[in-house]
């Protein structure tokens, strides 16, 4: 472990990967039960268009695909609201354009180097110093609006209606987590790539709901089975020399599938209940 | 019809969904302390006339004034408490524990960042002890029975000490022993702590036994009136020939 931490490339590693895949664990727990995990791999096919266009503008392609990204939850959302469309169907529409922009960029430029590559399957061993900077602050902007608006966010995901009725502004909470899930989205991207970014945001949440028993306590089960799987998966990749994203993924799935056998053995409580009251 | 005395005054509603008439011209009031029931066929526009008043969705005319206060602009929602239908729907294996369903119900009384304090944890303890519940506050909601559910989310609307509760046909799917002792408590809840309740129902026995005011709904209001005129109106009468015979006493 100590030869580990003496390459800085691991320390950045493993600070950046730990803190973006809370983020996206947190996340997840509220998207998953909105029925809207699969917006993550929706958004994360955008944003391929917005790493090929930042990569065919010799701009920042992290920076390209955030606004891409932002732009595209917003459409979403709209398309949902205003035309009437099926989740699904609004997230295969927008998910679609983004893949197809990015497939024309790529063939206009020719070819893009390895860095396309990086983006499609995760890169986070290779990530910079300035990339760790602004990974960071976005995961903490992420993470300290969804403390803010932690009730609103709650209530919504519970029951929308009564949570109108309750003078909760559904639809700006509604814009507030589309913009979050994008910005998560671009984060998860670097450390897992666009192909797995959506098992990020999924797996620790779908794990979780196997055995939270509250809300807070569904959170913490998440961000600590994203936590463990990004930690533990960079070591396991160091030392058997496998590729970080895949590993990462694979541990969080492992501990989908403990907690999974884990629910079976929770004792049903209803007839206690019934009993008691 | 005075809007000055009424909690709620729904005037000349009407509401029409992809060319199709739900709703024609619906006025009335609720007046502080009513046990309304709200009463029509399947698909008379009963819950989207609720979800009007609440301003959930918007009338294609005719306007909803809540407290004083036109519904679009009604900002006092800590005053109103809601259990929708879909209550009864509820994800078994959603992971909110009593306690966190009850503490929602403050969020109109919370500014932001509406962090709660000991105080709403004594009100949440409170609700439930209201409905009996005070002792299930750390379960999983869906570990509990249809009818303890449905009394956590009157908890939930009742947290705040609104003035008004709206109920959507609360007790669909819960068996009849459990019923009975539901609506015994919003009884108890309208006359001992004068709760305004506004009640989405099919169920004749409940009208019978504890509103006080009746609406009858089938696109359009073709009765609105008390308790003893619903009982003795020719047009009921007439309406339910053959499908309820309605024994009217109240308690």
């Amino acid at each position: 472990m100590e030869s580990l931490l003496s390459y800085a490339f691991m320390q950045r590693a493993l600070l950046a990967g730990f803190l973006i895949s809370i983020t996206c664990a947190i996340l997840g727990v509220f998207l998953v039960l909105r029925r809207d995990a699969m917006i993550g791999h929706g958004l994360a096919h955008v944003t391929f268009g917005g790493v090929a266009l930042g990569l065919f503008l010799y701009l920042t392609p992290l920076l390209v695909a955030l606004g891409v990204a932002v732009f595209s939850a917003l459409g979403i959302l709209k398309l949902k609201e205003r035309a009437g469309l099926y989740g699904d169907t609004a997230i295969g529409i927008i998910s679609s354009l983004g893949m197809a922009l990015g497939i024309i960029l790529v063939s206009l430029a020719g070819s893009f180097n390895v860095d396309l590559f990086g983006y499609l399957f995760g890169n986070i061993l290779a990530i910079d110093p300035e990339e760790v900077w602004m990974a960071l602050i976005l995961a903490l902007v992420v993470l300290i609006t969804i403390v803010l608006f932690y009730q609103e966010f709650v209530f919504l995901t519970f029951d929308p209606e009564s949570a109108r009725t309750s003078g909760v502004q559904v639809r700006r909470l509604d814009k507030l987590m589309a913009i979050l899930t994008a910005v998560t989205v671009v984060l998860g991207m670097k450390v897992v790539g666009i192909l797995l970014v959506s098992a990020l945001l999924v797996m620790p949440a779908a794990a979780a709901l196997q055995v939270a028993r509250s809300f807070k306590e569904a959170l913490m089960i998440s961000a600590s089975v994203a936590g463990i799987s990004a930690i533990a998966g960079l070591v396991i990749a160091f030392y058997f020399d496998w590729p970080a994203s895949g590993t990462i993924v694979a541990v969080s799935g492992l501990f989908f599938l403990v907690l999974f056998q884990a629910r079976s053995y929770r004792k049903p409580a209803q007839e206690e209940l019934n009993e008691r009251v | 019809m005075s809007t000055n005395s009424s909690l709620i005054h729904v005037d000349n509603v009407s509401f029409n969904f992809h060319g199709l008439k739900v709703l024609q011209d619906i006025s009335f009031s609720i007046s502080p302390g009513d046990f309304l029931a709200l009463i029509g066929p399947n698909g008379s526009g009963k819950t989207t006339l609720i979800r009007i008043i609440l301003g959930i969705l918007k009338p294609s005319s005719g306007r909803i004034v809540l407290m004083g206060e036109e519904v679009h602009q009604f900002t006092q929602w800590q005053r109103i408490g809601y259990v929708p239908q879909k209550a009864t729907l509820l994800d078994p294996y959603f992971p909110a524990s009593v306690r966190e369903v009850v503490a929602m119900g403050l969020i109109s009384l919370k500014r932001f960042p509406r962090l709660l304090t000991r105080q709403d944890e004594s009100s949440i303890d409170k609700a439930l002890d209201r409905v009996g519940l005070k002792g299930l506050k750390s379960r999983r909601i869906g570990e509990l029975s249809g009818g303890q559910q449905q009394r956590v989310f009157i908890a939930r609307a009742i947290v705040n000490g609104p003035d008004v509760l709206f109920l959507d046909e609360p007790t669909a799917g819960v068996d009849a022993d459990t019923q009975a002792r539901f609506y015994d408590m919003l009884a108890e809840l309208n006359r001992k702590e004068g709760l305004t309740i506004v009640l989405i129902t099919h169920d004749f026995g409940i009208i019978t036994k504890h509103a006080n005011k009746v609406a009858c709904l089938n696109q359009r209001l073709f009765f609105h009136g008390t308790h003893e005129e619903f009982c003795s109106s020719q047009a009921v009468q007439d309406l339910l020939r053959g499908e309820h015979h309605l024994v009217c006493h109240r308690h």
